[in-house]
């Protein structure tokens, strides 16, 4: 077993595309991932910086309705003008999605795509309210995108630290309890917060089974105290709000001197180092990519790559790729069962949608093409229940839900997103490849009408399983 | 739908096609279930979004006509329940159920969850029914702890294990997941060709099998077409009215939900759980919790029609939210997210015609926070009272696992 044009595309991309050639070998994939990538300029995100002014305009508007004299026609024009902006945002956040989907559809370098939803998943930090739903994309651009073919610990600090994330796990309410800033106000009864501390060495860093303890927990949420987010600038370290002394975490001091931001990426780096996180990604990564339950000689090379390189992702994912288990046939059952996102990108790779088409799609659209399906199939876009992300069995999405929902998708959705849909027998070519199986060519070809025959080929097998 | 056929012949064997019915609203959520022993039954409807209960239930305080200078304005519906408690006019549909004794209110409860208000730790903190949030993977619910609790809890055979987006229902023990409103139309062709195409891929396969069968149960019902160019019209007519704008979340999503439900508490299922949201009304509440009150009374009276008179008498309904809302109305005429606030109960099992709970004072200074009302008991403990008086759950079970951190207390009295 070694590489395989068409596994190259379905299980580390977005599927094969009638329009857009796949990577001729493991070479090529790797120089893709490693050189400056091409999709960001083509489809742009905002900066941090451009993000935080639109989410402190949507701010001031909702601030300025409060100020103004109640139920002034002053006060209506305001909230008709806050109400508009909001209808903008919403509008852009379509917008967004529709230029993520873009680059699923047409990128050659689709394995990035693929990593970027990967590692967006492992940090999610879903925004728990209207404004840091409407940020969540920058966040990804800005924090995951950079890194995924980079170094762990960047990517650690960039998304642990990122404001997204210090919303929601809380860290803007973490307080050192003899902080300068508790201390001035007793009657607040300021005080720690570990969500950040504990997810960063749960699911981040080490894993559940890693060696820490609760004491390494609460030693981090400590060290973290300093950190938080000041609205018009970001991420901030604010010392008044540190708790003073060192920290010990997993047996080594930190924060010795007076509290500063860089003893908290010291403690990150040392924390993406540490040999259970390479054991935990490396085996994230390979029961996403490869199989629910990944050959073990997979695990030990991938790990160990990891530790020789300290965390270089791209070495990781190359130590993946070169590696025989990384490209076993699927079929009879065998393979990963393509997870809602996946399966609609995909579908929607393999049927060309247009890239105007998609970024121009409105957020009503969106709803009905996307929204509403992924939430019944039991994937809502981009908002997971926790911060453990999406589940990665196969058990937890071949459900008989999940199943109508794909259906009732592959029935609808194709025609309304082409003008005419492709003939079945050549869909069942570009789609499953050389390797479709007969009986998906068989059913493409005896469908009784071109809507159908879409349908099954995306329902098959051959095309849920990667 | 015979459902024999179905599985005798695997997918569908005729010429019929599985009818039905439009993309979920953004309004509910998925249906869950899940079989025990015994005979008697508990719904949980999870109100998203904030009741608001003095509203549902509006007392006759004078401070309160000072706070809400509107929305306490509003003409009496002359629905007295007890000592000027004055139910909402939307709520109406729900009055013969207060007269025959099938529904209850319990006032001034919450939630531990104080201080921050959002709805998105409110609802976790009330599906988890712990003291303190859920964090990290070892996230599960309490209605799910409380399956793995009760004696002969197992699979309701027709179902597979699923995803469900319902916190409430997550955990260890398996819980049945469907959602009436997935559903499409496939000729008999299609379906035979779906099933060929997974000959070699039987958890596929079996998984489909069952989607087939709960579509054609639960969906708009089953169309039975003897020559195939009749069918397409037919469905060419249900894609067109799937694939509209106006078609999305038409009247009467909210009921499939509750006849599905209904349908499987009537058969094997002793739990269903589901949610109905829009109930955060910031603005112009006298219009828009007219909606949320009509789906929620719609749900109530489908479920008791649905289950027939003898399931319906071994029935308990509660419909829990994750907040009340402010006691004064805002500048929008609506009232924003608030503490203390109010848990439904309907059913055949329960004693009717009561308010439990105790109303803290309405006075600025007896606010919470000088905003809120005053919660004045914890509501996981009714809900724990009904678990215990339907299934027999002991008394440790409950304060230690169900609900960790609760006392359970003194009986409130809550079933017949």
């Amino acid at each position: 077993m070694g590489f395989d044009p068409d596994i190259a595309q379905t299980r580390f991309g977005y599927g094969l595309s009638p329009k857009v050639a796949g990577p001729a070998d493991v070479a090529e994939m790797m120089a893709f991932l490693r050189a400056q990538e091409v999709q960001m300029p083509r489809f742009p995100f905002p900066s941090d910086a451009e993000m935080r002014e639109k989410m402190l305009a949507l701010l001031n508007a909702r601030r300025k309705i409060s100020k103004a004299e109640k139920g002034s026609d002053a006060q209506q024009a305001l909230q008709k003008a806050y109400k508009a902006a909001r209808r903008a945002s919403k509008q852009e956040g379509a917008k967004w999605i529709g230029a993520t989907l873009a680059r699923r559809v047409w990128s050659r370098d689709a394995l990035r795509e693929r990593l970027v939803a990967f590692w967006n998943d492992h940090f999610s930090a879903p925004g728990k309210n209207v404004i840091y739903r409407y940020t969540e994309p920058a966040y990804v651009a800005n924090a995951i995108r950079p890194h995924v073919g980079g170094r762990f610990e960047d990517m650690l600090i960039a998304a642990v630290l990122h404001p997204q994330m210090l919303h929601f796990l809380d860290q803007n309410n973490s307080v050192g309890p003899n902080s300068s800033i508790a201390k001035k106000r007793p009657q607040k009864n300021l005080g720690l917060n570990e969500n950040l501390a504990r997810e960063i060495l749960e699911l981040h860093t080490l894993g559940v089974g890693g060696g820490y303890t609760q004491e390494d927990v609460r030693q981090l949420a400590e060290l973290l105290t300093g950190v938080t987010t000041i609205q018009k600038e970001g991420t901030a370290y604010l010392s008044k709000r540190a708790e003073p002394g060192a920290e010990t975490i997993l047996g080594k001091d930190y924060g010795t001197r007076r509290a500063r931001m860089s003893d908290v990426h010291a403690v990150l780096r040392d924390l993406a180092r540490h040999p259970d996180t390479a054991r935990h990604i490396a085996r994230k990564l390979a029961v996403h990519f490869v199989s629910d339950t990944p050959d073990e000689d997979l695990l030990v090379s991938m790990g160990a790559r990891y530790l020789e390189t300290d965390g270089d992702l791209a070495e990781v994912i190359e130590a993946m790729l070169r590696h025989p288990a990384a490209w076993a046939a699927v079929g009879n059952g065998a393979g990963n069962f393509k997870q809602p996102e996946l399966f609609v990108s995909s579908a929607l790779r393999a049927l060309a949608v247009p890239k105007i088409q998609l970024r121009e799609v409105k957020s009503h659209q969106l709803e009905r093409l996307l929204g509403t399906p992924l939430r019944t199939m039991g994937q809502p876009w981009r908002r997971p229940f926790g911060p453990d992300g999406f589940e990665e069995g196969d058990t937890h999405w071949l459900t008989a839900q999940g199943m109508a929902a794909r259906l009732q998708w592959a029935l609808g959705v194709p025609a309304e997103v082409l003008d005419a849909l492709p003939d079945p027998r050549d869909f069942v070519q570009t789609t499953l490849g050389t390797s479709a199986p007969a009986s998906a060519r068989f059913a493409a070809e005896a469908a009784e009408n071109r809507r159908e025959g879409i349908a099954l080929v995306l329902m098959s097998p051959a095309f849920q399983r990667v | 739908m015979n459902k024999t056929v179905m599985d005798r012949r695997g997918f569908l064997g005729r010429g019929l096609a599985v009818g039905c019915s439009l993309a979920a609203s953004p309004l509910m959520t998925p249906v869950s279930f899940a079989a025990t022993g015994g005979e008697n039954r508990l719904v949980v409807i999870i109100l998203r979004g904030g009741l608001d209960g003095l509203d549902l239930l509006q007392p006759d305080v004078a401070a309160l006509k000072l706070m809400r200078p509107t929305l306490a304005a509003r003409a009496p519906s002359g629905m007295e329940l007890s000592e000027g408690m004055m139910l909402h006019a939307a709520a109406k549909p729900l009055w013969p159920m207060w007269q025959a004794g099938e529904l209850a209110f319990v006032q001034g409860v919450s939630t531990p969850y104080r201080n921050k208000r959002s709805h998105f730790d409110g609802q976790d903190l009330l599906e988890a029914g712990t003291t303190q949030l859920p964090s990290g993977a070892a996230r599960d619910g309490w209605l799910n702890r409380m399956l793995q609790h009760m004696p002969n809890s197992q699979m309701t055979t027709a179902y597979a294990v699923g995803a469900d987006p319902m916190l409430l229902s997550q955990g260890a023990a398996d819980v049945e997941t469907w959602s009436p409103d997935v559903g499409f139309v496939l000729s008999s062709q299609g379906a035979r060709l779906l099933e060929m195409t997974m000959e070699r891929d039987p958890a596929m396969a079996q998984a489909m099998q069952k989607a087939m069968a709960l579509a054609g149960e639960g969906g708009g019902g089953v169309l039975e077409m003897a020559d195939s160019s009749m069918m397409m019209d037919e469905l060419e007519t249900m894609m067109d009215a799937q694939m509209s704008p106006q078609g999305r979340g038409r009247a009467g999503a909210h009921l499939r939900v509750a006849e599905f439900a209904a349908e499987q508490l009537r058969d094997a299922a002793r739990v269903a759980c589901f949610s109905i949201g829009g109930w955060d009304t910031h603005a112009a509440q006298s219009r828009t919790l007219k909606a949320p009150l009509k789906h929620l009374s719609d749900s109530l009276l489908a479920l008791k029609a649905g289950v027939g008179e003898k399931v319906w008498a071994r029935t308990t309904v509660l419909a829990m939210t994750e907040f009340g809302r402010t006691v004064a109305e805002n500048g929008t005429k609506g009232t924003d997210h608030g503490t203390g606030g109010m848990m439904v109960m309907a059913g055949g099992a329960i004693r009717g015609q009561t308010v439990h709970g105790r109303l803290a004072g309405l006075e600025e200074v007896d606010l919470f926070q000088g905003r809120d009302l005053m919660p004045t008991d914890d509501v996981r403990r009714y809900a724990a009272w009904a678990i215990r008086e339907s299934f027999g759950l002991d008394r440790s079970a409950l304060e230690t696992v169900v609900f960790p951190g609760m006392k359970l207390g003194d009986a409130p009295g809550l079933l017949a």
